[in-house]
């Protein structure tokens, strides 16, 4: 059986508290990518009672994406945006969901992003995530973003930190590890730096602003 | 000085652009601030880096 809206709500406010459980069900945050990064801070949000998710990727499940990325074997070849959409409807059933099946540019960030407070940058490719950045910092300064960069590869999960840049521009990951270096990509590590870009989240909601 | 992600580095007088030429960084992967701003990567060639001045230097890794 399904519970309802108003007794899952009353099992996150015994968890989280009341005062932060609302703030969390009126915040909008968007998501761009949803992939290692992005499926598992979505879930992340959906389960905690967030108000609303913009779920942005253009690209569809492959095989390669099981080991860390929240899809199943089922989903192969379905747009992440549906699939994990689907995957959020049945874990977190009342969470409003807005999904979009495109590459985010330059051109089309500001339309795409507008209506959240808080921007998630959950891409894997570097050159995306440099133009989304710089993109969100000049185009959407009133917004904050949560960013993420170096998961690959083995190295202790202690090196995953957040910083925060400027005022409304956190950073995470050990800013080094580049899976481009071959050094391979491990769902675990991937999961801590998503966990970092989720309770950053949580933290901007809550108001607390530092790191 | 000029403090650069964390280090003091006698950058000032030199153009964004030039540092960031001087250090091989990738263009196409990089975000600059100064002083808090972001700096559009048009402005790179005209903007001076300046005693005092600090600058973070995001090189994006892949990877997610």
């Amino acid at each position: 059986m399904i519970p309802s809206k108003e007794e899952l709500k009353a099992a996150q406010a015994e968890k989280q508290g009341s005062e932060l459980s609302e703030k969390i069900s009126s915040a909008t945050v968007a998501v761009c990518g949803l992939g290692g990064l992005g499926s598992n801070i979505s879930i992340c949000l959906a389960r905690a009672g967030i108000g609303k998710l913009i779920l942005i990727d253009f690209d569809k499940v492959d095989i390669t994406n099981l080991h860390r990325q929240q899809y199943k074997a089922s989903q192969i070849g379905v747009y992440k945006a549906d699939a994990l959409t689907e995957n959020l409807n049945e874990i977190a059933p009342y969470v409003q969901t807005e999904k979009h099946i495109v590459k985010i540019t330059e051109e089309n960030a500001v339309e795409l992003l507008k209506g959240a407070d808080i921007i998630c940058e959950a891409f894997d490719n570097p050159v995306a995530k440099a133009m989304l950045t710089n993109t969100v910092l000049e185009k959407l300064p009133e917004k904050y973003y949560v960013a993420a960069s170096g998961m690959a590869g083995m190295d202790s999960p202690n090196t995953i930190k957040t910083r925060k840049l400027s005022d409304k521009f956190y950073l995470c990951g050990d800013r080094v590890s580049d899976v481009g270096d071959n050094i391979g990509i491990i769902p675990s590590r991937v999961m801590l730096c998503a966990a970092h870009e989720a309770h950053t989240i949580f933290r901007i909601i809550a108001e607390k602003f530092d790191v | 000085m000029v403090k650069i992600n964390g280090n003091d580095i006698a950058a000032d007088g030199k153009t964004v652009a030039e540092y960031l030429e001087s250090e091989n960084y990738r263009m196409e992967r990089i975000v600059v601030e100064i002083n808090g701003n972001i700096i559009p990567k048009n402005s790179y060639a005209e903007t001076l880096l300046k005693d005092g001045d600090t600058v973070e230097v995001v090189s994006f890794v892949g990877g997610g």
